[in-house]
């Protein structure tokens, strides 16, 4: 915690949770299918399906989804600007469940190229944010540092080879969680680096043996 | 330093001890902790105080809320006081201060461009104290940046034995807190002593102490933005006593541990959820009702 934490950030009332947080769940959301969406499914859970109209939870969203900040002024208008950029969105309410924090969202992107991608994930409170699903498997995720995000076949030594890997590029490895549908079977492993993954690191990552598919997630914040 | 709580008690020891303002050794603090020089961080609170300026403006031209509950009451209020014959209770500063202090509020219920100081439901409080300070006693950006810095330091404060959020700890964590660290600030610019900043930021949390946050259909509207004209004098009487040399017999730190326990013992109902305290009284509901159903 810092000064500027305390005095800040510059955003669009009204609230740091409901508004700035949203913004910054629809920035990670393009970052992770890593193009802007041309198709935008938008699903609220709890708090946010209640009150998203009166907090401009939606037009948040919206301006997160083009890459805009929580201090861009052009935010109450975000709708017109995404109809604008050819976006074709629709917003929906959701009941994930007692479980799930009343700050959620579901999002289901489309991208020009045809990428497709379902990001899950939550306003915890002063405009901080966390993502904790991508495309059904449980990640976390917070948009601070860059990340990638491995699917791979739950077998031994897979974890060994792309720290391995990460280390050949001088890559630092920050946080690394690893999740499994079940034991042998399919497995996800995120990882949080202090440096950003170049197309080579992504590409070397892609070709380790038992690795299904990698995804660069930049940092948000 | 991660564990450790911070303690508005050892900066001002620190101040007295290295004969300097509260401001100069909370600057230093701040930019080592950051690894930033401090005209970095100075530089950066300026672009603040121009954003809460245009703030204040904006809410000022009477802007409603998304939702029409609220707006407008900042502007017809310095209308009202701006006629000829209008005679104030509260005397030119704390008019001002709240008057500001609406406008911000009111603007961030428009989706204005606000400072979140220390959040956007209370962030009409330090605008309001300090740009009413700064115009009628004279003060420059350059005090107002220095109020700054005392105020976000108590901030810290608060957030690291407490909490500046209404979901943890209610209202006394939010418009509480903003108006402690506006009442910091405005004794700190005044040129009140290191202690003094102190007993005032005591005397705004023992006054505010147990607010409940129970906003009308969760938005921060009502009474969020009336609240924030609340706590800005509030700020202006702790001030005014600390700086005539009246003491908090709760020293400062012991007021925010009081802060803490009050809000862990609040029920979740009255913190930030709507389902009770005002938002649950005949008329919010049917508000709410119709604006749920819309």
């Amino acid at each position: 915690m810092n000064l500027l934490d305390v005095i800040g950030p510059v955003m669009i009332g009204p609230s740091s949770s409901h508004t700035a947080g949203a913004v910054r769940l629809g920035l990670l959301a393009i970052s992770i299918l890593g193009e802007q969406p041309v198709k935008a499914d938008i699903a609220l859970h709890g708090s946010f399906a209640r009150t998203y109209r009166g907090h401009g939870t939606d037009m948040a969203l919206l301006a997160g989804l083009m890459g805009w900040m929580p201090d861009d002024a052009r935010i109450p208008e975000a709708d017109i600007y995404a109809e604008q950029n050819g976006i074709q969105y629709n917003f929906s309410t959701i009941d994930l469940g007692e479980l799930t924090h009343p700050n959620t969202v579901r999002f289901q992107l489309e991208g020009a190229s045809g990428k497709t991608c379902t990001v899950t994930g939550s306003s915890i409170g002063g405009g901080q944010v966390r993502v904790t699903e991508i495309d059904d498997f449980p990640v976390e995720l917070n948009g601070a540092l860059p990340g990638v995000l491995i699917v791979h076949k739950d077998r031994p030594g897979v974890i060994a080879l792309v720290s391995g890997k990460l280390s050949e590029y001088k890559i630092n490895i920050a946080g690394m969680r690893v999740f499994r549908t079940n034991k042998g079977g399919s497995a996800t492993m995120i990882i949080e680096c202090d440096q950003t993954v170049p197309e080579e690191a992504i590409k070397a990552l892609k070709e380790t043996k038992n690795v299904e598919s990698v995804r660069f997630i930049n940092k948000v914040l | 330093m991660v564990n450790d709580k911070l303690s508005l008690e050892k900066y001002i020891e620190l101040a007295q001890k290295e004969n300097k303002a509260l401001y100069e050794v909370m600057l230093a603090d701040n930019a080592k902790e950051m690894d930033t020089a401090p005209i970095a961080l100075e530089a950066k609170l300026q672009e603040m105080l121009q954003v809460m300026q245009e703030s204040i403006a904006f809410g000022l031209t009477g802007v409603k809320s998304r939702s029409g509950l609220t707006g407008g009451s900042a502007k017809a209020l310095a209308e009202a006081m701006a006629k000829p014959k209008y005679q104030s209770l509260l005397g030119p500063v704390a008019q001002d201060a709240l008057v500001y202090a609406l406008a911000v509020s009111e603007a961030n219920a428009a989706m204005g461009r606000i400072v979140a100081a220390p959040t956007a439901g209370a962030s009409g409080v330090l605008p309001g104290v300090l740009f009413a300070l700064k115009k009628h006693r004279n003060l420059s950006n350059i005090d107002l940046q220095k109020g700054l810095i005392v105020a976000g330091n108590i901030g810290m404060v608060i957030a690291s034995r407490a909490s500046l959020s209404g979901a943890m700890g209610g209202c006394q964590a939010e418009c509480g807190s903003a108006g402690a660290m506006a009442a910091g600030a405005a004794v700190s610019m005044l040129g009140g002593t290191p202690e003094q900043v102190g007993h005032a930021v005591a005397i705004v949390l023992k006054n505010m102490l147990g607010l409940v946050c129970d906003p009308v259909a969760g938005l921060v509207e009502v009474p969020c933005i009336k609240r924030n004209g609340g706590s800005a004098m509030q700020a202006l009487l702790a001030a005014e006593m600390a700086l005539a040399g009246i003491k908090s017999f709760i020293p400062a730190d012991e007021a925010i541990d009081a802060m803490k326990e009050v809000g862990d013992k609040m029920p979740c109902a009255l913190r930030e959820t709507a389902d009770g305290g005002l938002a649950h009284t005949p008329t919010a509901l049917a508000w709410a009702k119709r604006y749920f159903s819309k």
